[in-house]
């Protein structure tokens, strides 16, 4: 295969046809959606639109077999079997999902884990699963480049819980280091995925860890819908989250037994037309070539390095370098603030995010109430960057 | 390439030190928005019906900063009618209408939407301070 990065980004229809280029660096937020994921939802919905696992009928059929399909392809995405593999409502249903199953079986003087760097979503489900039981949470530090600092965990430690890559940062855990540390004492780990998964296939029984999940609409599909991948002694053994239809095997008047496999997990119609969407994203994106993306993604990330390292006055929240880095960059520019920052540069076609990026106890660390950040995917030139540092510079003429 | 919505008269206003002040939070009231991370906090007290040493500090962007200094100008030694009088000023310069000065400075937020909250900020402040709250 070829790398072709101006083919690649016709494949997306957002960007066509504009008078001005579109600069989207906020791919962290959400990713924008190729024609093979508008093309699968477009006919789902106009060709095989119906309920799944519950009707006879034609339509009925089809949209259960696409459904399943769909499980498949995000399966096989993320090297997990599709019995393991559970439609959400995205990550953070996903995490809360578990935070609610797993978190039935902690009470008082349980550690759950987590990192000063982690979304919201990875740190408050945990915060109300504390309250509701009597566990404790454990923050593991932060250095000064925005990377987790493996530790040793207490005996009493039930749940790992962190960011693969984080989402201010662009820091990639050391998964072997927490996976070993939390085998050491019989803790299961999570990751939050939803940063990773975007930029490329990964296999997430093979990093050690319990619970993966992954956000639909960071991974170029549809948003309403992400993935949990959960090891299959775990969907045996923990009790249901949602209750509702689909989610059981039989219901009396005295109670229900639950549903086996990922269906115990998804009560109710599932989001089937984004879920089939992030089936599709998940098999056109298996078919790239990631070697030559992931190299094309670090040497524009590396271009954001250095131009901001030129800037007097900003400062790279993270790593600074390359080494087991994603293609975020997140910074701060002193006398402006980052919405100010990303007005400016919306002038120059730039999409940024600016604010705490659902990160608060990460920017207290860093002493900041919020960055800019530039969140890069495979559809992101040169032309990105230069346009980045255009905004920029204004930007710091009019703000500082 | 000009900024209509950074102009001279707007960055004045976010840069005039005149009300601003190194306030900790057991100084006065404080008020965040939750979205961006943005905080004022706002001092000051009500004497004879009238706003009195208000002071503000803002942990914020650029129009919150000139939004809370405009309020501050506006407020201070008038009487508590003048929150009603500034604020309807604002509210019609978000809608696209010609307050006067200052508030005619935030006519351009009127097409940036998302940016409401922020020039609202230093006004949930004041209130609170009003309330007592």
């Amino acid at each position: 295969m070829s790398f072709d990065a101006a083919a690649l980004r016709a494949r997306f229809p957002i960007f066509a046809g504009r008078e001005t280029r579109l600069a989207y660096l906020d791919s962290g937020a959400s990713a924008q959606t190729p024609d093979a994921v508008l093309d699968a939802v477009r006919t789902f919905e106009t060709s095989r639109r119906a309920n799944v696992k519950r009707g006879v009928h034609a339509l009925a059929e089809a949209a259960t077999e696409a459904y399943a399909t769909a499980r498949g392809r995000v399966a096989a995405y993320l090297s997990a079997p599709s019995e393991e593999t559970i439609f959400t409502a995205g990550c953070t249903a996903a995490i809360n999902l578990v935070a609610h199953a797993f978190g039935a079986t902690l009470g008082p003087g349980d550690e759950i884990v987590v990192s000063d760097l982690e979304h919201h979503s990875n740190l408050v489900p945990w915060q109300m699963l504390a309250a509701r039981t009597g566990a404790t949470l454990r923050f593991l530090d932060v250095d000064g480049e925005g990377r987790i600092v493996p530790a040793k965990f207490a005996a009493r430690t039930k749940l790992v819980a962190l960011a693969h890559v984080s989402n201010v940062t662009g820091a990639i855990l050391d998964v072997p280091a927490i996976v070993a540390e939390a085998k050491a004492v019989g803790a299961r780990v999570l990751l939050d995925g939803a940063q990773r998964a975007p930029h490329g296939p990964l296999d997430a029984p093979g990093l050690g860890v319990d619970f993966y999940a992954i956000s639909g609409h960071k991974t170029f599909a549809p948003h309403g819908v992400g993935a949990l991948w959960m090891k299959a002694e775990l969907i045996e053994a923990l009790p249901p989250f949602l209750g509702g239809g689909e989610m059981i095997a039989r219901v009396t008047r005295e109670g229900f037994v639950p549903a086996r496999g990922p269906a115990k997990f998804e009560a109710g119609t599932p989001p089937i037309g984004a879920a089939i969407g992030l089936g599709a994203a998940c098999a056109w994106l298996a078919g790239l070539d990631w070697p030559a993306i992931a190299a094309h993604e670090m040497r524009l990330t590396q271009r954001l390095l250095d131009g901001l390292a030129a800037v007097p006055g900003a400062r790279v929240l993270g790593p600074k370098g390359l080494q087991a880095r994603a293609p975020v960059v997140s910074f701060d520019l002193e006398g402006a603030h980052p919405h100010d920052v990303c007005q400016i540069m919306d002038r120059f076609g730039v999409a940024l995010r600016g604010g705490h990026h659902c990160a608060q106890p990460l920017h207290a660390r860093f002493d900041l109430a919020g960055s800019t950040r530039a969140s890069l995917a495979l559809y992101c030139e040169d032309a990105d960057i230069d346009l980045f540092f255009d905004g920029l510079a204004e930007a710091k003429r009019v703000l500082t | 390439m000009s900024d209509a919505l950074y102009h001279e008269a707007l960055m004045a206003l976010a840069k005039d030190p005149a009300h601003a002040a190194p306030l900790g939070p057991a100084d006065g009231v404080t008020v965040d928005n939750p979205l961006c991370g943005d905080r004022v906090t706002l001092a000051g007290r009500i004497a004879d019906g009238k706003f009195v040493d208000i002071r503000h500090k803002v942990r914020g962007c650029a129009l919150c900063q000139a939004a809370a200094a405009a309020l501050a100008r506006a407020l201070e030694g008038r009487p508590v009618a003048a929150l009603a009088a500034a604020e309807s000023d604002l509210e019609t310069a978000l809608a696209g209408g010609a307050p006067p000065a200052p508030w005619a400075a935030f006519g351009p937020v009127a097409r940036h939407k998302s940016r409401f909250d922020c020039v609202r900020l230093p006004f949930s402040a004041v209130k609170r301070l009003v309330s007592g709250t």
